[in-house]
């Protein structure tokens, strides 16, 4: 029984791992390239060390892999978003057919600040009350 | 055909075939946001990879080392991501 359980999750996790890699390997852009790891490979490691811990049964080996499994789904992300947040500041283009880019024009390149519109109406508003 | 010999002809063979590819993009990645995320990649693929093994070999102690690599590649992400947009302010 055990067997089975182990045999269904490591199955899935390696084949996760493997649609994260062919989409490393074959997406046209960096922003869907990171969006393609976060998602599947956080899942298929997250397989991959539940299979041990069922193939194990111990209680050391259950609290160490769910450390680890948290821990990854806390960090991928935070890694992610900061990786995605310095690809777009250096300037990397979007792929020629994603048409939508809601950032274009809000980051102030200088300051790396966010400019949403509601934000800067504020800003006037507490202005013109303290002066 | 047991547990065993399903991890070690079919589990492994597609982990190192992935890490495989993503050491291909590792070296064409266009720009250094490319290199960053496959070595990201690379590095959590090395976790699962050792899981399996640890399994195979039947020693739990080899999960210490995947909590290890789980740290160092969220500080790895996070340092190159500090620093290149440290470079691009400062030019």
């Amino acid at each position: 029984m055990i067997d089975i359980l182990v045999y269904i999750t490591s199955g899935l996790g390696a084949l996760f791992v493997l649609l994260a890699a062919i989409g490393t390997l074959r997406m046209p852009d960096q922003y869907l390239r990171i969006s393609v790891n976060t998602k599947a490979a956080t899942l298929g490691v997250g397989l991959l060390l539940i299979a041990a811990a069922l193939f194990f049964l111990e209680t050391s080996v259950t609290t160490r892999v769910l450390a680890v499994i948290i821990f990854i789904l806390i960090t991928a992300p935070v890694g992610a978003h900061l990786i995605g947040r310095t690809s777009y500041f250096i300037g990397n283009k979007l792929w020629k057919d994603s048409y939508i880019d809601d950032l274009k024009g809000k980051y102030n390149k200088t300051t790396h600040d966010l400019k949403g519109l509601d934000k800067t109406e504020e800003n006037e508003e507490e202005v013109e009350s303290k002066s | 055909m047991n547990v065993h010999d399903f991890l070690y002809y079919i589990i492994l063979p597609i982990l190192s075939i992935s890490s495989l590819m993503v050491f291909i993009r590792f070296f064409k990645g266009p720009s250094i946001v490319d290199r960053v995320v496959a070595l990201d990649l690379l590095i959590t693929i090395g976790i699962g990879i050792i899981a399996i093994y640890s399994i195979i070999s039947n020693k739990p102690t080899f999960l210490d080392i995947s909590l290890v690599l789980a740290l160092i590649a969220f500080l790895g992400t996070v340092a190159f991501a500090y620093y290149l947009e440290k470079r691009n302010k400062n030019d």
